[in-house]
């Protein structure tokens, strides 16, 4: 023994203890499992969570250096990233220019055109100030312009400063912008069209926001606002304050007290643009097509979904798992955590769960659990600790690559299998043990009678029919037939599709989340929300008299910011006033510190005197743009601000004040052609584009979800219905279902039990359950016990064989005592003396069978009379039909046709001393019929004979030979046995019994089967069977099928008719006419609920009380060979190798199975999930539900193509089907186990 | 920006994410030239779309932070090579099993489709670190990105037909591209070995395997198909 094969051993014990220990005790493992992630993740709470929005940190700029590059320790307020210089930094110059008195004279442009045209003024101050050195030396020297922006090439700075103005529309040059004659269409004609969500070029150089600039037709204040910004790469503290000093001088603010001494440090996060979401999108568009196509292989369990969900969570908590275990150990996380996560996925991988779920399902159905469990794990322990390791060497050689990124890739990867291989260990296989274990006690519940599952069978009050129908023969296929009980069959996922519907989950789960979400918003942004709240009340105020008075109080405490620079006593200063009315001289700057920001009174007409006023609002205009415009601006030039900072310096206020004189001085003469403003209503225009944006932001998200509920419909409900379903090859021996680990479903345990004895093919199958009787073509039948498989009794009684050279019937045993049988011995089997008759019973060996098929069609299957043993053929001949001469085919046919003839018994033949003296046995016509009930068999005969056999004893019990037409169909029920004749005549017996009590009840015990009191009979009872009555011509051609349940007969026939006979009166009840063929099959149950099929393809469901046609639906190409129901649905088999599955109510085709050729003529359901078909030497399991091939037993060692004609299902959940001379038993081990 | 469309002329491989949901559709179609028409169709598509995505991630390594309008120029410039890519995809997504099939090997290994789609997210990660991972110097990138590449083969392929299809075409792809360059047509903002990148065949040969890995599936799926439908008539 190897070390390697010592190694597997060990790890497969350590594998099957563990499997025990986690089946065994679920709960505290998984208790145990969740306290570890949860412990592990907890360093994750420690993580800033991942976000966009910038951060601040201002600084007095008295005592302001440039932060070193080393972080230091002492200064704890300091966030990490301040260090180093800043990117640049943002000197702003805000301006804020009015022309006044405002003149009645003047036309709207006038607001804004000599204002903007004093920009070019102040540019040429500042460009020129010069401390040291001038803003040259200081400013940020910025190159070319991005390639694809060529367009913006007129308007932005290239090679020099980046100093951005208003001027910038016209090249900085005072000649374009006094003849420009348009100046609102320069400004425009750059705006991108439609929606923007960035920041527009409009408000890069304008600096403030556009609705605060007041460069607009139809401003009501009259005050233009924007701003000079001067990008600076290095600072000066000196030439700052002089340039200050200087433009204040020039145009002093007098009302203006804004705070000059801080400074804010905005840093910004990494961006993540589209170009970079794109590929990242890809990635886990990938990754979930991964999950997808993995967890798609589990199956054979209960809940799929439920172990697929298992899986993913073993999965990701294995990587949360993974980086909090690294944090812990103080490694921080460097790498953009959603980029590494999907490959972290994939290195992962699900594949060892799907490996141990496939292993665990593939182990024997009737081991206990625990035991499934242990074994399943310690088969695949080998390969999984193989996987695991060359994982783990992989991830180690990339260790040595000696990349950083790649290190830490691979530190993570290996935290992370290691967890994973934990969580497996624990998590998963606990949770497998738990789904196996329910599923068990799913079949467990099902397959229960209904006394043991339910407390009492009350009958349904929406029960339709009148009877309550009678016990069903056999426990298992007991179901519940209320209505209200069909949607139970239901898949699971519509089920859940329901349950949504009904409790509305979905709409409730987004109103809360839309509540919360609100919430949220609100409760992080609780600026920008007051602001734009306060700023929408207050623009509307004019309404109420008495202006801010009326606000409500938690309004009007509005705009003030959260930063650090906003003051207590600026932010009162906001407040709109109360009405006080002040106009003020004019030559003077209006308002003082918190003067109102809006009259009232004069908001109704525009005011004579704007008013310039200086709040609080504009120490810091620039909050109130985009976050995102700065880092827009620089990367215009491929400056990137991700994870750098930038310093805003505090603003410049320049108050101008223009006459009404300078104005008209600078006016085009295009401008007086705009037309006065229209009214005050166009001033919401802002508003209704916000109110655009969110109506088309809302439109998209609709499309989208309407697209994603699509897409979830189509997951949810992907069975086409009414479609030819998918086709399920039925899968050939020697490639059984094998995946790509090697499994293949489990199939060792059901072996089929094949009873041997017959010596040539099988006609005849009838059960009740409990015992089992065959017939075959030689005119044999024996009794099988359905359980063991036991032979009990053969009828006639000496096991007779035939011999393999002769055809003759060569007797086995019981002759040696006889004298009389030694020289037919002698003659080696083909002793031409056929009179030997059995001293003990008296009953004549048969010398001769003529073989005959069961028949469902008018004519006679003459393919058994087709003999190809020529050589023995002809004296055999000779000796039973001595008229004849020669080998006669026609001879053949025309006794096949002549059945009722007596037969020639051609030997001597001693009445046998019969103990009831009921009849004698007829040994030359074929059995076409049997049935059995209790331990009767009762055998229609070719002859016209009706025999009752004992089925324990093997004795004739009784025989009625009135009629003289071959008996092609049999119904026994109760005391009651139907005939159907060749010649379509129907006749009813009643079996008499003359000792009734006493009976033997050979049955087993009696409470495990709820049967009715099927008659059993003693050997002693003198059983007799009469004709009560004979319909003569109950159809017009031959009777193909007939069936009797529920006090009902059915019969159907060539003449394309069914007919409805009560039982007790034989009275004919309904002629059913509806099809367009013979009928071919026939289906009735407790329920009377009729189903039949024809020639035609056509299926017709009646109702049997009224002998109405329920529904009509043609579903195959050719005959219909067989039909079955369940309580909800239908399923027929045709000709074209077709099974369909109706819904019974509706008879709506759910869906089909195409089958192999040649197949699927016999069909059973074994319960309401579980359908049975016969094949080419095998039969075949299928889920009713979902129509999928569960198995497919192979019931011989050669797969040559012995097809399965009879299949019957068992009510010990066996199924029998004849397989040539064999009978074969096969058991369905998870529901025969169930049962007990 | 011209470096970036030439190396993404090296993906000339595809993801298969869109292949299970057109089953349905298949089956209608009987023809069997018409099946081969529409898996070269996929490929294309695949190889298209790849190309496009793993171009942007190619041209995030050399431009930090886009204007919103960057994207537009990706599209504009240099559009043959997408469609490049994709039919060189789907020549060989059908080459791998019409190769298969010829020599009388059909692959069994790990024939499913969440091993391809492993296989393409590894291939995609395998692009991710040559464009987003810093390395010291270009021989230890082009070490790794070969080790990354013959793993990938090792795990979802196994094939020697698939490795030597692989190098063949990796190194005629690298060939042409080389050919490409030298004469003018486009350049590499910082080429290190004769005018173009020396980790591209690397990239190339991962590109393959993944493609054939994908066309394989396909070839596969198509073929149960026909088998079935034999089964039904």
């Amino acid at each position: 023994m190897t070390v390697r094969e010592r190694l597997r051993e060990k790890i497969s014990a350590a594998f099957y203890r563990h499997g025990l220990l986690c089946a065994s005790y679920p709960v505290p493992i998984i208790l145990f499992t969740s306290a570890s992630i949860l412990a592990c993740c907890y360093p994750l709470l420690r993580l800033p969570l991942p976000g966009t929005g910038p951060v601040e940190f201002t600084t007095r700029v008295r005592d302001y250096t440039v932060p070193s590059h080393e972080p230091q320790g002492d200064l704890g307020e300091r966030p990490d990233w301040y260090r180093g210089p800043p990117v640049a930094y943002i000197q702003q110059v805000l301006v804020k220019a009015a022309v006044s008195p405002w003149d009645s004279t003047l036309v709207p442009v006038d607001v804004f055109r000599s204002p903007l045209g004093r920009v070019f003024s102040l540019l040429e101050e500042i460009r020129n100030h010069v401390h040291n050195d001038g803003l040259e030396a200081l400013c940020l020297q910025v190159t070319d312009l991005l390639p694809g922006l060529r367009r913006m090439q007129t308007v932005l700075p290239e090679h020099g400063c980046l100093l951005v103005s208003p001027g910038n529309y016209w090249q900085n040059q005072r000649e374009l912008f006094d003849s420009d004659p348009d100046l609102l269409k320069t400004v425009h004609q750059h705006e991108p069209k439609g929606l923007h969500t960035t920041a527009t070029l409009r408000d890069l150089l304008f600096g403030v926001p556009v609705k605060h600039t007041g460069v607009s037709l139809y401003s009501r204040k009259r005050v233009v606002t924007y701003t000079i910004t001067m990008v600076l790469g290095s600072y000066d503290a000196r030439f700052l304050s002089s340039l200050r000093a200087r433009l204040r001088q020039l145009h002093p603010s007098v009302n203006c007290s804004l705070r000059e001494d801080q400074m804010v440090h905005v840093h910004f996060k990494e961006e993540i643009g589209m170009a970079e979401l794109i590929p990242l999108v890809t990635t886990y568009i990938i990754l979930f097509a991964y999950i997808y196509f993995s967890t798609r292989k589990i199956d054979m369990v209960k809940s799929k979904w439920g172990l697929a969900l298992a899986a993913v969570v073993t999965v990701l908590s294995s990587l949360l798992m993974s980086v909090g275990l690294c944090t812990l150990f103080g490694l921080t996380p460097t790498l953009n955590g959603g980029e590494i996560f999907p490959y972290l996925v994939v290195v992962i991988g699900l594949e060892n769960v799907l490996v141990l779920t496939k292993s665990v399902v593939s182990t024997p159905v009737d081991l206990e659990v625990k035991l499934r469990i242990a074994q399943g794990l310690s088969n695949e322990s080998w390969s999984i600790m193989k996987n695991m390791a060359t994982e783990l060497c992989i991830i180690l050689i990339g260790y040595f690559t000696l990349v950083p990124a790649i290190q830490e890739f691979c530190l993570f990867a290996v935290v992370g299998l290691v967890s994973d291989f934990f969580l497996q260990m624990f998590f998963f296989t606990t949770v497998l043990s738990i789904d196996i274990r329910r599923m068990e006690l799913a079949d467990l519940n099902r397959r229960l009678p209904a006394e043991a599952g339910m407390p009492l069978p009350k009958p349904g009050p929406l029960r339709p029919r009148e009877a309550p129908p009678p016990p069903r023969p056999s426990p298992h296929t007991i179901t519940l037939q209320t209505p209200a009980f069909r949607n139970l069959r239901l898949p699971k996922r519509l089920r859940v599709v329901y349950f949504l519907a009904r409790t509305r989950l979905a709409q409730r789960f987004i109103m809360v989340g839309t509540v919360i979400w609100i919430g949220i918003l609100a409760y992080t942004d609780p600026a920008g929300l007051r602001t734009y709240l306060a700023a929408q009340v207050s623009e509307q105020s004019p309404l109420g008299e008495g202006g801010a008075g009326g606000l409500p109080p938690h309004l009007g405490v509005a705009p003030g910011f959260p930063g650090p620079g906003g003051d207590p006593a600026s932010t009162l200063s906001v407040l709109p006033a109360p009405a006080e009315p002040t106009p003020l001289p004019e030559n003077q700057s209006q308002g003082h510190h918190g003067a109102p920001r809006d009259v009232p009174l004069q908001t109704q007409a525009p005011p004579l005197v704007p008013q310039i006023s200086w709040g609080a609002e504009d120490e810091e205009g620039w909050r109130k743009l985009s976050f995102r415009h700065w880092p827009s601006l620089f990367s215009y030039y491929n400056i990137t601000l991700a994870k750098r900072y930038i310093s805003i310096l505090p603003v410049i206020p320049v108050t101008l004040h223009l006459s009404p004189r300078e104005a008209i001085e600078t006016r085009h003469p295009q401008d007086t052609r705009h037309p006065p403003p229209p009214s005050l209503k166009t001033n919401d225009l802002p508003a209704d584009l916000t109110l655009y944006k969110v109506a088309a932001l809302g439109l998209a998200a609709g499309v989208l979800l309407v697209l994603l509920l699509f897409c979830l419909y189509r997951v949810l409900c992907s069975r086409n219905y009414g479609q030819n379903g998918v086709a399920h090859g039925r899968r050939r021996r020697g490639d059984l279902p094998c995946d790509d680990y090697g499994y293949s479903p489990p199939i060792s345990e059901i072996s089929p039990l094949l009873l041997r004895g017959h010596s040539m093919d099988i006609e005849c199958l009838a059960s009740d359950g409990m015992l089992l009787a065959s017939c075959c073509l030689a005119g044999q039948i024996r009794v099988w016990d359905a359980q063991t498989g036991d032979c009990l009794t053969i009828i006639p009684k000496h096991g007779l064989r035939r011999s393999s050279s002769s055809g003759c019937w060569e007797q086995r045993d019981g002759w040696d005592a006889m004298g009389v049988a030694e020289p037919e011995n002698l003659g080696g089997g083909t002793e031409p003396g056929g009179g030997v008759f059995d001293e003990d019973e008296g009953y004549p060996l048969r010398r001769r069978t003529t073989p005959r098929p069961a028949l469902f069609e008018n004519q006679p299957d003459l393919t058994p009379l087709i003999d190809t043993n020529f050589d023995s053929q002809p004296p055999s001949h000779l000796l039973l039909t001595p008229p004849r001469d020669g080998f006669d085919f026609g001879g053949l046919v025309e006794r096949a046709y002549l059945e009722h003839e007596p037969p020639s018994r051609s030997l001597g033949y001693i009445q046998p001393p019969v103990p009831q003296g009921q009849g004698t046995p007829d040994w030359e016509s074929a059995v076409w019929a049997m049935e059995l009930r209790g331990n009767l068999i009762a055998a229609g005969r070719s002859s016209g004979k009706l025999e009752l056999w004992d089925a324990v004893e093997g004795s004739l019990r009784c025989s009625n030979e009135d009629g003289v037409s071959g008996i092609t169909a049999l119904a026994f029920l109760n005391n009651r046995i139907v005939a159907a004749r060749l010649d379509g005549s129907l006749d009813f017996f009643t079996v008499d019994i003359n000792k009734p009590l006493g009976l033997l009840q050979y049955r087993g015990p009696p409470g495990r089967s709820n049967m009715p009191p099927s008659p059993c009979y003693s050997s002693e009872d003198v059983i007799s069977c009469q004709l009560t009555r004979s319909v003569q011509c109950a159809h017009q051609k031959p009777i193909t099928v007939l069936r009797a349940a529920a006090g009902r007969v059915v019969t159907g026939s060539q003449d394309h008719t069914v007919r409805v006979y009560r039982l007790e009166d034989s009275c004919c009840l309904f002629t059913l006419q509806g099809h367009s063929g013979g009928i071919t099959a026939i289906y009735i149950d407790q329920t009377m609920v009729l189903a039949s099929g024809g020639q035609d393809g056509a299926i017709c469901l009646w109702d049997v009380l009224t002998g109405s046609r329920v529904s009509h639906v043609y579903g195959h190409r050719g005959d219909v060979t067989s039909l079955v129901c369940t309580t909800s649905c239908v399923i027929s088999s045709g000709l074209d190798d077709l099974i369909c599955i109706w819904d019974r109510s509706t008879g709506i085709k759910l869906y089909s199975i195409q089958q192999e050729v040649g197949c699927g003529a016999s069909l059973g359901v074994i319960s309401e999930s579980l359908l049975v078909t016969g094949g080419q030497g095998c039969v075949s399991f299928w889920d009713l539900n979902f129509g999928d091939l569960l198995q497919t037993v192979y019931l011989g060692q050669s797969s040559d193509g012995q097809g399965v004609r009879q299949l019957v299902v068992l009510n010990n959940a066996a199924i029998v089907c004849d397989f040539g001379s064999e009978l074969s038993l096969v058991y369905v081990p998870s529901v025969l186990e169930k049962l007990d | 920006m011209a470096d970036s469309t030439v190396v993404s002329d090296q993906q000339r491989s595809g993801s298969g994410q869109t292949a299970p949901s057109r089953g349905p559709y298949i089956a209608v179609i009987t023809n069997r030239s018409t099946t081969l028409v529409i898996r070269g169709f996929m490929l294309f598509s695949i190889g298209v779309f790849l190309a496009l995505v793993l171009n942007l991630l190619q041209v995030q390594r050399n431009v930090t932070l886009f204007p919103p309008d960057v994207i537009s120029s990706i599209f504009s410039s240099a559009w043959w090579v997408p469609p490049c890519c994709g039919t060189a995809s789907a020549i060989i997504g059908l080459l791998y099993p019409c190769i298969d099939c010829r020599l009388g090997e059909p692959h069994k290994f790990k024939r499913e489709w969440s091993s391809v789609m492993r296989c393409v997210a590894v291939f995609v990660g395998i692009n991710h670190a040559s464009a987003k991972v810093d390395f010291a110097n270009n021989v230890q990138l082009s070490l790794t990105l070969a080790a990354l590449s013959i793993g990938l083969w090792w795990t979802f392929d196994r094939s020697r037909s698939g490795f030597g299809l692989g190098v063949v075409i990796a190194l005629l792809a690298t060939l042409s591209t080389q050919l490409l360059v030298y004469n003018g047509v486009f350049q590499y903002t910082s080429p290190d070995f004769l005018y173009i990148r020396s980790w591209l065949p690397c990239i190339f040969f991962a590109g393959v395997i993944t493609m054939g890995n994908i066309g394989r599936q396909l070839a596969l799926y198509e073929c149960k198909l026909m088998s079935e439908k034999t089964h039904q008539d």
